[in-house]
């Protein structure tokens, strides 16, 4: 780990000189400037001595988030509950479910139906996880994944409860996780965003409800810092490509002489802001040749295509993004985000969440074993999980084959792994009925605080003052969960 | 400490000269960012202590900043019971020493505020090290230097009522004033050109066309310059310009906002507030109809029409909400508009317990929240409900006598559009402990203003109408100030209070408080004539000066805050778009009427909802018959997937209600104006539009076009620059096609000039 650190902290240093450097009259343009040739050693002394980030050493300097939109059923993939198969359509006793709000979509129901699962749970690896029979591929892999089994949150509906887990806050208007991590510890590289953005939608659902921009929106912080949606198809990034017509050369004219005349304008009106937007302009011209780069997998060989699955052919898939989030990580892409819908399964649960976990458990599975063989699992964070789970009482008609199950924010499984996160290990438990947390719970607040932490940022003493308050993802709460670390 | 502060400062200025706006910025953000964040007028704070040290500017602001958190207005975060922010506890007993008092005027060696600050003990230290506080070294000074001047109490400096001053001052007085004190003066008048554009932009939204500049240019008399403030003044873009900005305010937008983002009807609003600027409705009645019109004594329709300006925030429609919990926060969001909005204060805070920093309680803001609770209304509303009640319709016939500014086309038959409707009795209010739907308490709340700024009177009515009358009260001493600081920044991008949003304790404090004061009296005086009030801002010196910088002038005051010359400015995503329509000849120029959609790169929204060609709001279908090119005020406002071309630019997401837009620079905004077809076929049809023009040299075209695009003529340097482009691409097409025709390769070649031009600096900025 020291090791990471010193690395850490050089690229720091060598990144905030560069950073001067393209400052200087635009003198970057054309000519790259050889940072270290900048790099005059009193100064990064002073430097690295007094700016005292990361707070301590970090684990983990990347991020994948996926994202499992709509609620996965913690109690159909990973919760398992035999009681609740023992005692299927026993009404839900009040002793657990003592009073606690439910969502307008059962709480005119009059009973509540207690709702084993149809799926076939086993333990796995030497971590003697439990896996359900949706998940084969995941089940291969627990060794690997620290399972945390008592999330909870308060919102029971999906806008505020994304936006939550997002932004740690209900209500919009606060900055995306990833945002918060692009303006707390900057780029790793100079030709693609620190924070970037794929979406897929599910099979599981056949009209899975809709994501919002805002939820990978930089909120009061600048937008420098606002989540990139990269897009499947001929322009990833809006506006990426040159207008027909218009070739590759003469678009490098068209910059050299639009930097000349602006530098004139710079000389002219002693706005010291011309000069950083000269540098965007060769930023985004990078950018149209790093993020096709990046986007274009024709130089992956094919056993790594197999590896996740025959999706990984199809752009736009889960399977296709789990594949360029892991190039992205390559290339040092701070935070890659994605995200896959249709994990809502208040009716038709079997039919649906089996198409929905079929989309999602080849990829996932994939992505952290070919970090791991390549070496970035180490310092690369992953996380697999939704913004709540689902009850344990049918919604809707219970049948020998079919049953629905509501939002339920009390208790839900999400795993990670890798960053410094402890592998082949299971955190937290439910009651028998898989309704309330017996043990170790983790509040949403606790989660963004640990995965922080792993970034050697104290989730405290990140701020950013914003109308004379100083905001935090963690709002006043949050803890990090030490348990959880690979220690 | 000592040793290093002055070189770490250097850092961080340096930084911030230097490209903190890059967009990969490679540093370690959090400590330094905080330090970008925080250290704004870092500048200012380290030039020597004043003479006499102010409480309200000099001492209140360190105390607001780094000690109110445990020592403040909210009992439930007090330590030690012991609050700075109240005299009452300065000049109590020390608990430590029996000889010290916390505070003992004029003696620094008995006050034990003095022994926490400079002590090096963690238990004993103030702000304890675990706070994450520090004072700086100057901090600390500028308190002991206000203890021994006498450390005496002053109210917070916006609720005292503005000065009066005498007659005889204008604004260039309180600015060269300010200015002298600083060794800087005045720059001379901007280059007539770069006024004439900034003057365009400032007051209707939109760039001159060549022969309104050309006029300018000609018309030497005195007056030339006052004509054409007059005549943008009175022009229907006046309305469309400062409507622009008020969507923001009121949150407009043309969706319910949350996860199925479903459409709603509200642009008859808009087209509402347009005419009123239009007409140049007193702000005090402005406000008042969009608070209040309909508990005005007979309210008539457009009275009524005008509440929708509450209505404006997110609505769900998700499935299996519940109702009460999302009530709860429409009524919050009406209460921190209004907050915001018309008074200064950021009351969020306060919802959930009493505020941290400002005299404001919890009690203040369920009292607020109470005038906005009355109103029958559902927490969730159906799919396909356009207008949620309380609601108006209005037919053809309605609209033709008595609202004929609503721009209704043909097709639509009625409208049906949110208002506010006080129900009578319909619920009380409770103040909600944490601010939770789901808690109230037993405390009942019956309607009442802050009484820290002025006191509710009897004679108001306990609703909204009531919460107007306060507000522009001739004793209120809030209102005018918050919005004269709005149209001042308006046009010199910061407001004299560069906080818009917080005129509290935690805000900032302003440049120049007299001329703040100056300008809300005169506001109040003249019955809150906009209109009057922009014409004298943009006649000033201060306002038509050249933006032109000199080192030294960067020395003295590098963030320009005193104004010795113009502040060069972005302009707005609105106006960057819309100077590509009006340059290229695009632009359809047409007031109101539904909200249009203009380009956008196909599948956006497709891939958010999973698309259906049955749903008009799940794909977006671009409009045709010129409507594309309308003004962007009009561009379709989806909440889950806005434009992306606003976006980019900083505009608000409209979410909930912004007073100021980010100013930022990013790779993404060059993307759209280097590839975006809004701007290509804008290229292309100035190229095509030479060919009906009379003009001969490549010198004489590209003049024209930068003219058209820039509204100014090109330096020399600059003409050159660009010829020497058009003989290059020359070169690349003949390299490509040999055979390439003339006519062909003179509209290739012009595109691609025009384009430069779009990219160019000088054309986003007003200058």
């Amino acid at each position: 780990m020291e090791e990471l650190n010193k690395y850490f902290l050089n690229n720091n240093r060598r990144h905030f000189l560069k950073n001067i450097g393209f400052g200087i009259g635009g003198l970057a343009l054309g000519s790259m400037l050889d940072p270290f040739n900048l790099e005059d050693p009193a100064m990064s002394k002073i430097h690295s001595g007094s700016l005292p980030l990361p707070h301590f050493a970090p684990k983990a300097k990347r991020v994948i988030y996926l994202f499992q939109s709509g609620g996965p059923s913690q109690l159909d993939l990973f919760d398992y509950k035999p009681y609740l198969n023992k005692f299927r359509g026993m009404d839900l006793p009040d002793s657990i479910r003592k009073g606690q709000r439910l969502t307008g979509m059962t709480s005119n129901q009059s009973k509540f139906p207690v709702t084993g699962s149809l799926y076939d749970f086993k333990q796995y690896g030497e971590s003697r996880a439990w896996v359900s029979s949706l998940m084969p591929n995941v089940s291969k892999i627990v060794d690997e994944l620290c399972f945390v089994k008592s999330m909870h949150t308060e919102a029971i509906n999906h806008d505020p409860a994304i936006t939550f887990f997002q932004t740690g806050s209900q209500q919009p208007g606060r900055p995306s996780i990833g945002s918060w991590m692009s303006y707390g510890l900057g780029s790793l590289n100079d030709n693609l965003p620190s924070f970037i953005v794929l979406l897929s939608t599910g099979n599981g659902k056949p009209q899975p409800q809709p994501l919002y921009s805002r939820l990978w929106g930089n909120g009061f912080l600048s937008s420098l810092h606002q989540g990139v949606q990269f897009r499947s198809g001929k322009d990833p990034v809006l506006y990426l490509q040159n207008p027909e017509g218009v070739s590759k050369e003469e678009r490098r004219k068209m910059l050299d002489h639009l930097a000349e005349i602006n530098e004139a304008q710079e000389k002219s009106f002693g706005d010291s802001e011309i000069s950083s937007r000269i540098s965007n302009y060769e930023m985004a011209y990078r950018m149209q040749t790093s993020v096709p780069d990046a986007m274009d997998i024709s130089d992956e060989p094919d056993h790594i295509l197999r590896m996740y699955g025959k999706n990984s052919y199809k752009p736009g898939t889960y399977a296709a993004n789990c594949l360029l989030a892991r190039r992205l990580i390559e290339k040092d892409v701070r935070f890659v985000q994605l995200y896959h819908t249709g994990w809502d399964q208040h009716d038709n649960l079997p039919s649906q969440i089996s198409r929905q976990a079929k989309d999602v458990d080849q990829g996932t599975a994939a992505l952290i074993m070919d970090l791991k063989q390549r070496g970035l699992l180490e310092d690369t964070l992953v996380i697999w999980g939704g913004e709540f789970g689902r009850t344990n009482y049918c919604q809707g008609k219970l049948t020998d084959i079919d049953y629905g199950r509501d939002h339920h924010p009390r208790s839900f499984t999400i795993f990670m792994a890798g960053g410094g996160i402890k592998p082949g290990f299971s955190y937290g438990e439910t009651d028998d009925f898989g309704y309330n947390i017996v043990k170790d719970p983790v509040h949403v607040h606790d989660l963004q605080a640990t995965i922080l932490n792993q970034f050697g940022i104290d989730h405290e003493r990140m701020t950013y003052k914003f109308q004379g308050r100083r905001f935090r993802l963690t709002d006043v709460h949050g803890e990090v969960k030490k348990e959880l670390l690979d220690i | 400490m000592k040793k290093t502060l002055p070189l770490l400062s250097f850092l961080v200025c340096f930084a911030l000269v230097f490209g903190v706006k890059t967009y990969f910025s490679l540093k370690p953000k959090s400590e330094v960012s905080v330090l970008e964040n925080e250290f704004d007028d870092s500048f200012e704070k380290n030039i020597s202590l004043p003479e006499t040290v102010s409480y309200n500017f000099d001492v209140k602001p360190i105390l607001s900043d780094k000690c109110y958190k445990c020592h403040g207005p909210d009992p439930n975060s007090v330590q030690a019971d012991f609050r700075l922010d109240i005299s009452e506890d300065w000049y109590r007993k020390s608990m430590e020493n029996e000889n010290k008092k916390i505070i003992s005027s004029g003696d620094l060696s008995k006050s034990e505020l003095v022994d926490r600050i400079r002590s090096t003990r963690a238990s004993h230290q103030m702000p304890p090290p675990e706070s994450n506080l520090v004072l700086t070294e100057r901090e600390k000074r500028i308190i002991e230097k206000w203890i021994s001047q006498g450390a005496k109490w002053e109210p917070h400096w916006a609720y005292i009522s503005p000065l009066k001053i005498e007659e005889n001052w204008n604004i260039d007085k309180f600015i060269l004033h300010k200015l002298e004190n600083k060794g800087l003066n005045i720059s001379n008048e901007a280059p007539k050109e770069l006024l004439l554009r900034r003057l365009y932009f400032d007051l209707i939204g939109l760039p001159p066309t060549l022969a309104q500049i050309n006029q300018f240019l000609q018309d030497k008399s005195d007056s030339a310059y006052e004509n054409v403030v007059n005549k943008l003044l009175s022009s229907q873009a006046y309305g469309e310009r400062m409507a622009s900005m008020w969507m923001d305010i009121a949150r407009y937008a043309d969706t319910n906002g949350y996860q199925d983002d479903t459409e709603r009807t509200m642009w008859p609003w808009r087209d509402w507030v347009i005419h009123a600027y239009n007409k140049n409705m007193p702000y005090d009645q402005f406000v008042t109809w969009q608070l209040a019109g309909d508990l005005l004594p007979n309210a008539n329709k457009e009275q009524v029409l005008a509440t929708g300006f509450n209505r404006n925030h997110m609505i769900t429609q998700e499935g299996g909400v519940i109702e009460e919990e999302y009530r709860v926060e429409y009524v919050a969001d009406r209460t921190v508009t209004t907050a915001k909005t018309f008074m200064g204060l950021t009351v969020e805070c306060a919802r959930c317990h009493d505020h941290k920093y400002d005299e404001i309680s919890q009690k203040d803001f369920f009292n607020l929240f109470d005038f906005f609770n009355r109103i029958d209304e559902d927490g969730v509303i159906s799919y396909t409900d356009k207008a949620p009640k309380p609601n108006i319709k209005l037919d053809h016939n309605l609209i033709k006598e008595e609202l004929p500014f609503i721009k209704i086309p043909d097709s639509i038959t009625e409208l049906d559009l949110m208002v506010m409707k006080e129900a009578d009795n319909l619920r009380k209010t409770y103040l909600l402990n944490r601010g939770t739907y789901d808690s109230p308490s037993d405390i009942e709340l019956n309607g009442s203003m802050p009484s820290v700024i002025l006191p509710f009177k009897q004679n108001f009515e306990k609703n909204r109408l009531g919460l107007s009358k306060w507000l522009f009260d001739h004793s209120n001493p809030i209102t005018a100030r918050v919005t004269v600081n709005r149209l001042w920044q308006q046009f010199f991008g910061i407001g004299i209070v560069s906080t818009p949003s917080d005129f509290g304790n935690q805000g900032a404090l302003p440049t120049h408080p007299k001329l703040l004061d100056w300008l809300a009296r005169k506001y109040m005086e003249e019955g809150w004539n906009t209109k009057k009030m922009i014409k004298r801002i943009v006649m000033s010196k201060t306002y038509k000066q050249s933006s032109k910088s000199t080192p030294f002038k960067s020395k003295i005051d590098p963030k320009n805050y005193y104004l010795s010359h113009f502040p060069r400015q972005k302009l707005t995503a609105e106006m960057i778009r819309d100077n590509i329509l009006v340059s290229s000849g695009l632009f359809v120029d047409k007031v109101g009427g539904p909200s249009v959609k203009p380009y956008q790169p196909p599948g956006l929204w497709d891939e958010l909802t999973g698309g259906s060609t049955s749903n008009s709001l799940k794909r977006y279908t671009m409009s045709t018959n010129g409507n594309q090119y309308r003004r962007s005020l009009y561009t379709y406002w989806k909440r889950t997937a806005p434009p992306p071309g606003m976006i980019t630019f900083d505009a608000s997401t409209r979410d909930y209600c912004m007073v100021e837009r980010q100013k930022t620079s990013t790779p993404l905004q060059s993307l759209v104006l280097l590839n975006d077809p809004q701007v290509q076929e804008a290229a292309e049809y100035i190229a095509r539009s030479l060919l009906s023009k009379k003009l001969k040299s490549h010198k004489e075209k590209i003049i024209h076009i930068y003219r058209k695009i820039t509204g100014r003529s090109p330096q020399i340097k600059t003409l050159n620059y660009l010829i020497d482009y058009i003989k290059e691409v020359e070169k690349i097409h003949l390299k490509e096609e040999e055979s390439m025709d003339n006519f062909n390769m003179h509209h290739k070649v012009y595109t691609s000039l025009s384009l430069l031009i779009y990219n160019l600096d000088e054309t986003s900025q007003k200058s």
